[in-house]
């Protein structure tokens, strides 16, 4: 079927902020779509309020807009572009949710706009819980039976018709709180009358469960002609009950016989025929472990994480694919790009095994509960490739950057056998290792098989790494490993330093041994049909044995390391400078190599570098491609962290480095030779010292007064950063510090309460381009990452501005920074105070080249290859600042993370963040509240709450006289109603939680609350009553600010009343050049 | 260590498992990612050593339901790794205990990817799997007649319910394929591959349907004049081999591929519905598509390569392709092809 003529002129939506459950993937699929959409030569418009993706670059789309994903908006955006049709499947749930307010409110027809790809009714048909069962019934597929009751007995009697164990879901209820498992009346009786009870609306879900049942995916496309096939299966390790983004999933299935799998691949076939679905969809299903009986648990219809994961484990383009659907081709007209000589109606067949492992934000909330269910928690995910189960566990270890390269977790070898007992039965993030540290105690694999579910296959294949671990460790020394015993270890996917370890060796050593030994990884290439055809997608994997498939291409090569997982700190920002670098370094005529292991991301797809390594990031590993390709340098800087930290390896290993060197890195990151440059440039910065123990920081923290910022050094994100107010503080925080083995001294700072004001730079070595200022609402003690950032600045006197370029422009050069800098300053009293630099891109990269219009990481990039900044074309100095407001927001993902503080501080906590852009600063931050799903609040849909702590008090009073004066009803905690009715600002007292915690909660449940406006005391104890009161906000759905400054900010907005209605969208292109 | 060498001289070590007396055979290899049992005792294997290039094979084990005949059919197997400890909830033994009871020898740790490329470029060719070098002379030439070796030897009825009549040529069909005639609601009699035309004829069919099976079609001209004789008569389907034996008896040319066919994700467009399909095939041979007289037009394609997979016979109630529609071990996107067969069937009735 050719393609449908009429279109002509396309409206793309991407998927907004990265929150948990809706990440970088999206970034993915939608660039890839709109690369498509050019390809046919259509006029592609795209909104997105996400400025750190690759999709809103100008180049991907013709018109991009950063504004705001509400209907409003993009009805706008219509109005003003009128695209002929819509493309919304690729932007995740928040597009397919957009696509159909549209229609419902009869947007689309009055803009005469057609909705490309799946037709609405199949969406709201796979959407609609109880029209999806009917259709299913219809169609002869199972669902899993359920009942909604309000009442005790009508869920016996289900429980009776359909047989226990069944699953108590209550409705509406904190944090998915009450509710479990029910396997006889008795315990139903009382868990179904708990359940009612906490239930808001006294509703509860019984539903039979499936707990233990295998979990297995379907990867499936269908074009308009009916065609479809499935890309890819995936059986998850961990089995139903924990969500599938939490889960340890394989591809393809391992433990399904060809009936089995069979008999899911026609039911998914027929679910997407029968929901007539056009494009990428993916299927789960529940199997019994013991029968053929399986259930449809749900269907994603649309592109998704899933699909992602399927794309990069086939090599097979699912985003792609579904947008020349969309545009009316069918599968056997859409060619394999990874063949060259194949179609998209072939089925994929791989010869490997995928692997992947998410990354949760836990190493950050060390309080947070860690118990994984059916709500997802991962910030990300990484995924291996190899050709045993074993490696791929084990790259995959690798590849998450938590600190571990083996199964053996030193907390889990200290808990005695009963506490591990009692962790086999909880199901958290540790889930596999905690099986791994029982099987090697010698529980047996059928006990961990009871308590788990974990099927028996996937349990030998961890015993099987646990008994090369014993081995290893008997032999006690490395003399006497043999051949064949390392080259086992190496195919089982071990790494040199955890094989060091095991036998009291060191990892350069193996490393030698191996290699006269003759034991070298080979390279092997994913090519969607196992080895049929001759592939000409340059994409690897390693394993050990056997014949590799890359080569030194003979021509000048970079190679550019990857950021990897998504965490909180590291986010796609790191990604899109990654493709950025790249794509500059191929213009400048380089055969281009990329190292990462994120599936999400745009960076591991195929065609964005010449070759892809999907390894995990560790020196040996990348010590394995550089051997192979002899490049002429490797660039560290692009890569967030991660890749900065493996700088000193790539010196090591003897290769260069391309950009600023290994010695201007550690000026930069090391304390003491950074005090050292600053003392000699005049520079100043807060008082500080480093220390290693918990005294040592006390004492520092009495020498400097508190209070004092402490923080590990070499960390993205403020991973481990606190603000110590007291001795107890600092020891509390050590011990968190100290979890994780600390190889770099821990930096003790004087904290000063100023304003933070950031900058990137691209410097040559000498001359130096500051793109521009960002200044931050929210002062010093919030994370930059979490702060409101505002370009140009706002608030920032010329004098401090000229202060700001000075300081940069000499520490650039004295650091002899060749490509990006980002520095980090406090104005304080009058006076700049240096507080970071960072030799290397940064988050704000992406948004400061979009607001600019400066390609900041081509400039970096060229930067590092000798050229001059004069001769670029955008002059020296600070660059003039646009005649626009761009306001960069932080978006969080606290509802899906129980237990983790809502108060913002040193540490990052956001995941995402969204842009407001506008002509004017108020606009701005309209926009940006928007994106962030911050609405404005307005008095007659509720009052605002003050809980305002000690130090906070006097700032807060302002506020509330303001917000009582617009006509807001004031609510206020014990101290501060005290405190604001003493200045004569009424304000009703409400108890704090933990003093009356059900009143509370029925006037938080009572919708008179619309805004709670609560700073924190200080500590991480989950059980302080403002913590309790914030997580009781987010629970609830309450918008909840937990700064002055953001509180401030806010009440502009508030102020601007009805002219909030009228912002007019404004497209990239309008504003640049 | 033990070894499979190429019959160019290149070696590929390994270990041995299952019967360890060794193996010869053709080599070559299939795609399928998780249907061992079925590829094993599918028939149209026969006398072949097969690659599997799915690294990991053996994690279900062997049970007592995913037959397509009676035992191991292929000379030999190759593997990469195989799963000594396999758990499914229809396990009955371990791929190596089945081997071995079949008297059928596998290499296991052979870097069958290398192999795979190295077929794809040199063409499926004759392997040896041995202990040491000096036992491949000992091992004798391939068998040359496969399909009979793979055919049953005596008539026999599968199914007596049905409205239609249905002879089967088994030409070392694979068990799924009368299974799907019967459950599409056919009466269903299987013929040894031998068998005369008129022998067939005379059991009172209303149709015949020319199984799949393995080896050259070109060495069988008896059966390719039965089946001559057959399309004169009677509608006729045909599958795999027997699609290539109708073509040949059409006055086509059948020529050897250069790696053949094998696995579950072929992809084959139907011309006459205009869908493209994913079909299961294990075939080595294909119509030549310069030599088809004026009587043959083209139903389907294989849309990887473009060979000719599908053929309708002018004059005759007859078709024929290249794959099996259903089978256990692969999907069952094509098996409208069994209606229309027994609609035509039907229709003359």
């Amino acid at each position: 079927m050719p393609k449908k003529e009429w279109i002509k002129k396309v409206l793309v939506i991407g998927s907004g902020p990265i929150v948990i459950g809706q990440a970088a993937e999206f970034d993915y699929a939608g660039t890839q779509a709109c690369r498509v959409l050019k390809e046919e030569g259509l006029e592609v418009v795209l909104v997105n309020s996400n400025p750190a993706t690759i999709m809103t670059d100008t180049d991907i789309a013709d018109k991009v807009y950063l504004e705001p994903l509400t209907v409003e908006s993009i009805e706008r955006i219509i109005s003003l572009e009128r695209p002929d049709s819509l493309l919304a499947s690729l932007g995740g749930q928040t597009g397919l949710n957009m696509a159909m307010e549209l229609d419902e409110r009869g947007i689309l027809e009055k803009y005469h706009v057609k909705l490309l790809g799946t037709k609405i009714d199949a969406i709201r048909r796979a959407e609609d819980r109880e029209d999806f069962k009917n259709m299913m019934l219809d169609i002869g597929e199972p669902c899993i039976d359920s009942v909604i009751v309000h009442d005790v007995q009508p869920a016996v009697d289900f429980a009776n018709e359909f047989g226990y164990p069944v699953i108590v879901r209550p409705a509406y209820t904190l944090g998915g709180t009450g509710g479990g498992f029910a396997a006889n009346e008795k315990q139903l009786r009382e868990i179904c009358a708990d359940g009612l009870r906490s239930s808001r609306v006294h509703e509860n879900l019984i539903e039979k469960s499936v707990a233990g049942w295998k979990e297995i995916e379907y990867e499936v496309i269908r074009d308009g002609a009916g065609n479809c096939i499935t890309v890819c299966n995936m059986e998850n390790f961990d089995p139903v009950g924990v969500h599938t983004g939490d889960s340890i999933v394989v591809a393809p299935t391992q433990t399904l016989r060809e009936e089995e799998a069979v008999m899911l691949r026609h039911a998914a076939l027929n679910i997407i025929s029968e929901l007539g679905i056009e494009g990428g969809c993916n299927v789960q299903f529940a199997l019994d472990p013991n029968s053929m009986k399986y259930y449809v648990i749900e269907v994603n219809p649309r592109v998704s994480r899933s699909s992602a994961l399927a794309s990069k484990a086939t090599g097979y383009p699912i985003a792609k694919v579904t947008t020349r659907i969309a545009l009316g081709y069918t599968l056997d007209e859409i060619a394999n790009g990874v063949t060259g000589c194949t179609f998209a109606c072939a089925e994929p067949t791989v010869d490997y095994i995928v692997l992947k492992f998410p990354r949760w934000p836990f190493d950050k909330f060390v309080y947070a509960d860690k118990h994984i269910g059916t709500k997802m928690k991962a910030t990300g995910e990484i995924m291996s490739i190899s050709t045993n189960f074993e490696s791929a566990l084990l790259k995959a270890v690798r590849s998450l950057e938590t600190g571990m390269d083996s199964l053996v977790v030193p907390a889990l070898e200290a808990l005695s056998d009963e506490e591990l007992e009692i962790q086999l039965h909880e199901i958290n993030t540790e889930r596999a290792f905690v099986v791994a540290e029982a099987l090697r105690r010698g529980v047996s694999i059928d006990h961990v098989y009871d308590v788990t579910k974990i099927d028996i296959w996937f349990l030998r294949k961890v015993a099987n790494i646990v008994e090369m671990e014993q081995a290893l460790r008997l032999l006690a020394s490395c003399e006497k490993l043999d051949r064949d015993m390392l080259m086992d270890a190496k195919k089982m996917g071990m790494c040199d330093k955890a094989i060091a370890r095991f036998v009291s060796s060191d990892e350069l050593t193996i490393r030698a041994m191996r290699k006269e030994l003759n034991i070298l990884p080979a390279f092997r290439k994913v090519d969607t049909c196992g080895g049929e055809f001759e592939a000409v997608s340059p994409y690897f994997y390693s394993v050990y044995g056997g014949a590799t498939e890359a080569f030194n291409s003979g021509r000048k090569t970079v190679v550019v390391l990857g950021s990897g997982p998504i965490r909180i700190g590291q986010g796609i920002e790191f990604d899109y400078c990654s493709v950025h670098c790249v794509w500059a370094l191929k213009k400048a005529g380089f055969d281009t190599v990329i190292i990462n292991n994120n599936p999400e991301t745009v960076s591991t797809d195929f065609d964005t570098a010449d070759r892809l390594y999907f390894e995990p990031l560790t020196p040996e590993d990348v010590w394995n491609i550089l051997e192979i390709e002899q490049p002429e340098g490797v660039v560290c800087q692009f890569g967030g962290q991660t890749a900065i930290k493996l700088a000193k390896a790539v010196r090591q290993g003897g290769y260069n480095i391309l950009g600023t060197d290994l010695g201007d890195i550690d000026a930069a990151e090391d304390r003491e030779l950074f005090n050292q440059l600053l003392n000699s440039l005049g520079i100043p910065q807060p008082k500080g010292t480093t220390v290693f123990t918990a005294d040592e920081a006390a004492e520092a923290a009495k020498m400097l007064g508190y209070p004092v910022l402490v923080r590990p050094s070499y960390v993205l994100g403020g991973q481990g950063m606190e603000i110590a107010y007291n001795e107890k503080h600092i020891r509390e925080y050590m011990d968190i510090i100290n979890l994780n083995i600390q190889e770099h001294p821990i930096l003790v700072d004087k904290y000063l309460l100023g304003r933070e004001i950031e900058v990137d730079a691209i410097c040559d070595g000498e001359n130096v381009l500051i793109p521009g200022i960002m200044e931050h609402i929210e002062r010093a003690g919030i994370h930059s990452g979490d702060s409101i950032s505002v370009y140009p600045p706002q608030h920032i006197a010329p004098r401090i501005q000229r202060l700001v370029t000075d300081y940069t422009i000499n520490i650039a050069r004295s650091l002899h920074v060749k490509g990006l800098v980002n520095i980090q300053f406090i104005e304080y009293a009058g006076d700049l105070y240096i507080i970071e630099v960072n030799p290397r891109s940064s988050r704000t990269v992406p948004y400061i080249s979009k607001v600019t219009g400066i390609p900041i990481v081509e400039l970096g990039v060229r930067a590092s290859l000798g050229e001059k900044v004069p001769a670029m074309g955008f002059g020296t100095g600070l660059y003039p600042p646009a005649p626009t407001v761009a306001v960069k927001m932080p978006v969080f993902s606290f509802e899906k993370l129980n237990e983790v503080e809502v108060a913002l501080g040193p540490e990052m906590k956001s995941t995402g963040e969204a842009l407001g852009l506008a002509e004017t600063a108020e606009e701005a931050y309209l926009k940006g509240f928007a994106s962030t799903k911050m609405a404005i609040p307005r008095p007659e849909e509720g009052g605002v709450l003050f809980a305002i702590a000690d130090h906070d008090k006097r700032e807060s009073l302002a506020l509330a006289e303001t917000f009582a004066a617009l006509g807001f009803d004031i609510y206020a905690t014990t101290g501060t109603a005290h405190m604001l009715n003493h200045n004569y600002v009424g304000a009703q007292p409400v108890p704090r939680p933990g003093e009356d915690t059900d009143t509370l909660a029925k006037l938080f449940d009572s919708g008179k609350i619309r805004l709670i406006i609560t700073t924190p005391t200080h500590g991480r104890d989950p059980h302080r009553a403002g913590f309790r009161l914030r997580r009781m906000a987010v629970e609830y759905g309450i918008a909840c600010v937990t700064s002055i400054d953001t509180a401030k900010l806010l009440m502009k907005c508030v102020k601007l009343g009805d002219k909030a209605k009228d912002v007019p969208p404004l497209g990239l292109h309008d504003l640049i050049l | 260590m033990a070894v499979l060498i190429l019959e160019d001289g290149t070696r590929f070590e390994g270990t041995l498992f299952g019967d360890k007396r060794g193996a010869c055979g053709e080599v070559i290899f299939t795609t399928g990612m998780c249907g061992y049992q079925q590829t094993l005792t599918d028939p149209a294997y026969r006398g072949q050593i097969v690659c599997m290039t799915y690294p990991l094979i053996g994690n279900v084990g062997v049970n007592d339901l995913d037959f397509e005949s009676r035992g191991v059919q292929p000379a030999g197997v190759v593997v990469s790794e195989l799963c000594e400890l396999p758990s499914n909830w229809q396990l009955k033994k371990s791929l190596d205990e089945y081997m071995n009871e079949q008297g059928v020898t596998g290499i296991y740790g052979v870097d069958t990817r290398a192999l795979t490329r190295h077929i794809r470029r040199q063409g499926a060719m004759r392997g040896w799997i041995v202990e040491n070098d000096q036992e491949a002379a000992a091992l004798g030439a391939i068998d040359s007649d496969v399909i009979m070796e793979a055919s049953c030897k005596e008539a026999h009825t599968v199914s007596t319910g049905g409205d239609v009549k249905i002879a089967v040529l088994d030409l070392g069909m694979k068990k799924s394929l009368t299974d799907w005639i019967v459950k599409k609601g056919a009466q269903v009699s299987v013929f040894p591959a031998n068998t005369a035309s008129e022998e067939i004829l005379a059991s009172g069919c209303d149709g015949v349907l020319i199984s799949c099976g393995p080896g050259n079609p070109n060495a069988y001209p008896q059966i390719v004049e039965n089946v001559k004789a057959l399309m004169q008569m009677k509608p006729v389907m045909g599958v795999g081999t027997g699609h290539l034996m109708m073509a040949l008896a059409s006055g086509c040319r059948v020529s050897k591929m250069l790696y053949g066919h094998h696995g579950s994700n072929q992809p084959v467009k139907d011309f006459a519905r205009g869908t493209c399909a994913v079909t299961s095939q294990a075939i080595g041979y294909a119509v030549d598509g310069e030599s088809l007289p004026g009587s043959v037009t083209v139903s389907h394609i294989n849309w990887n390569d473009k060979t000719v997979e599908g053929l309708r016979y002018e004059g005759r109630k007859a078709f024929s392709v290249a794959f099996v529609p259903g089978g256990l071990g692969g999907p069952f996107d094509t098996t409208y092809l069994f209606d229309e067969f027994l609609a035509m069937v039907r229709d003359v009735k």
